[in-house]
């Protein structure tokens, strides 16, 4: 499908998302403060077709991490809701894995046994042997076999992020959740990463939602970028459709013309329509934001 | 020409350093604490010759020792006695036995005075049976505590109320409601072991309780999100997530219990005659003879290496443990 000539490629991925495999619809979410309830999110509408790659950007602070654990079921959505193959989602799940900024692996369980604790959980049905077999393909598939007894404490940033990926690809979600997966590691790593990503993606197909800051892996890797207005009440602000064929060669893009185009289109959106302007008392409020929503998940 | 003489030369040096460092690393590691110790025993030997009690002088570091090879001697002498009249005894109803059948023998124990050693052990038995009760209480209700916010506030007043009371408080209440209560006619325990066991427990609990809700409830977010995601139920959560990454914090509050708990116990001992280093301590103040206060002295001594090896022993529990074995453990 993804080697199809690119109109009838776009055709099939419209029709897909007409078949509501994963739907946001009028999403919204209040945290409550001392002042009354902050609105993060307002009216957040979003069909996102099976196998397809949607990056979410936009400045900190607007409520992009919200909209991932909404879909992760991490957060629940004050209104409106997420529609995942016909079914509510109101609670987390492995079938919605999320790979977490740090990575966050047991610092106490080895790389094998991280990966084991998330294929033993969501076995189905599978013997010991099968579930070996499903752990060390896992590994195989982030190249990080070779470590696999190691603790995640002896291996760099960019091992760890692959093991988290790998945990989150074990549980064989439906969608696979990135929140910035890349965000703390250096280019060069950041690179290789990306391009593991995408040779996953194409072998497994999953329908992936990452968020980033990088206009650059945006581009690289998406079928659309969901580009997010600033809070409160963020929303969507556009949406840009990423027209390139795959398999996607990061040294061809760099001259390619459309590629350059897309990129302008997203910095424009981010530094021309929604500027933002750091005030004193937008990072104040940002960090009751944080505060907030630090009390709640003690509460929960 | 010039490199090739000077590389190697360069490497001996830096090799020599090196060993230089490590040798003089060790020698401080070793010397300090042994000068430190040298300082203390003279100065106390100065100051011990300037005191005198109505017991005599106050013992010095060489009457101490002399007592606790005396205290030795006798824990030795007392040995042989038991030994002897247990063969004795068995003897005697072996003959028995030979010539009357159908007696049936009857075993006495021992009753000579407990030595200094019969009750280190009294001691180290009590305060391990009064610890392991308030720690497989204390890590529980902690978790518990750590995990639901509700208990938390719900138990915190009374953590906070009788935290800081004194051991002693409670003394004379235990060993009412012990003698009260513990009615049996083959007792396992004695009524005295059961008191300071309870009196340590007391003591022994808040520590545990309050730095395992504490580590519980710190921990990573992230973690938490991840067990949600897997859908761990509550037994595996607190299995796989809650135990590992509070383990730190728990073995804090364990070595800060059995610490308190070992103080505590040797004052229950004093003050409620129950056997063990407190009332050897005590007796020995009573008896008042020219050797009472060496013999307390060894006590003391006794009780605090006693005390330092309790907490070794933790600390290498914790170690063992505990799966970060980078963080430094003090």
């Amino acid at each position: 499908m993804k080697n199809n000539p690119k109109a009838s490629s776009q055709e099939a991925l419209e029709e897909s998302r007409l078949q509501r495999h994963l739907e946001l619809s009028q999403v919204g979410i209040d945290f409550p403060t001392p002042k009354g309830p902050f609105t993060a999110l307002q009216d957040v509408n979003l069909k996102i077709a099976k196998g397809e790659f949607v990056s979410l950007i936009g400045h900190s602070g607007c409520g992009k991490s919200t909209v991932l654990n909404i879909v992760a079921g991490l957060h629940q959505a004050s209104s409106g809701g997420v529609i995942l193959d016909n079914q509510e989602v109101n609670a987390p799940g492995p079938e919605r894995a999320v790979v977490f900024q740090n990575h966050s692996l047991l610092p106490w369980l080895s790389v094998y046994k991280n990966v084991e604790l998330a294929v033993k959980q969501t076995r189905q049905g599978r013997n010991k042997a099968e579930i070996k077999e499903w752990v060390q393909h896992n590994l195989d598939l982030v190249h990080m076999t070779h470590a696999a007894d190691k603790l995640p404490s002896e291996i760099s940033g960019g091992m760890k992020q692959r093991v988290g990926i790998a945990r989150a690809l074990s549980m064989e979600p439906k969608v696979l959740l990135m929140d910035e997966p890349f965000g703390a590691l250096d280019a060069l790593t950041r690179a290789h990463l990306q391009d593991s990503v995408m040779e996953i993606h194409a072998s497994l197909g999953n329908t992936v939602i990452m968020i980033t800051h990088d206009v650059d892996e945006a581009v690289l890797l998406s079928d659309r970028i969901v580009m997010m207005t600033n809070g409160p009440a963020a929303t969507i602000g556009e949406i840009l459709e990423v027209d390139f064929e795959r398999p996607r060669n990061r040294l061809e893009m760099a001259d390619n013309l459309k590629y350059n185009q897309y990129r302008h289109a997203v910095l424009t959106f981010l530094y021309e329509k929604q500027k933002k302007i750091e005030t004193v008392g937008a990072a104040k409020s940002d960090l009751s934001k944080g505060k907030m929503s630090k009390k709640k998940s003690s509460a929960a | 020409m010039l490199k090739t003489n000077t590389a190697p030369v360069l490497f001996q040096k830096m090799k020599t350093n090196m060993v230089k460092d490590k040798f003089f690393a060790t020698l401080n590691a070793l010397l300090l604490p042994i000068i430190g110790i040298l300082l203390f025993v003279a100065l106390w030997a100065a100051v011990a010759k300037n005191i005198d009690t109505s017991l005599g002088e106050f013992p010095g570091p060489m009457a101490v020792w002399e007592q606790s090879s005396v205290l030795i001697d006798e824990h030795n002498a007392q040995q042989e006695k038991a030994e002897a009249f247990y063969a004795r005894q068995e003897e005697r109803n072996a003959k028995r036995v030979a010539d009357d059948p159908s007696y049936a023998a009857k075993v006495r124990p021992f009753t000579g005075a407990p030595t200094f050693f019969d009750q280190i052990w009294t001691s180290l038995y009590t305060v391990s049976i009064g610890f392991l009760m308030a720690s497989l209480i204390a890590v529980p209700l902690g978790i518990l505590c750590g995990l639901s916010k509700g208990t938390y506030v719900a138990i915190n007043p009374l953590i906070q109320l009788f935290k800081p009371v004194s051991p002693l408080a409670w003394l004379p209440l235990v060993t009412m409601v012990v003698s009260a209560v513990y009615v049996s006619d083959d007792p396992m325990f004695s009524k005295s072991f059961v008191t300071s066991a309870f009196t340590v427990a007391l003591c022994c609990l808040w520590p545990t309780l309050i730095n395992t809700a504490v580590g519980v409830s710190s921990i990573d977010k992230d973690l938490i999100n991840v067990s949600k995601v897997l859908r761990l139920n509550a037994f595996n959560h607190v299995l796989k997530i809650v135990l590992p990454s509070s383990i730190p914090a728990i073995f804090t509050g364990l070595r800060l219990s059995l610490g308190i708990g070992w103080m505590v116990l040797i004052a229950a001992e004093m003050l409620a005659q129950n056997p063990g280093l407190g009332k050897f301590v005590w007796d020995e103040f009573q008896n008042g003879s020219s050797e009472s206060l060496a013999r307390i002295m060894v006590a003391v001594l006794t009780i605090g290496i006693i005390g330092f090896a309790l907490d070794r022993l933790m600390l290498m529990l914790q170690r063992k443990v505990s799966w970060d074995k980078s963080a430094t453990l003090r």
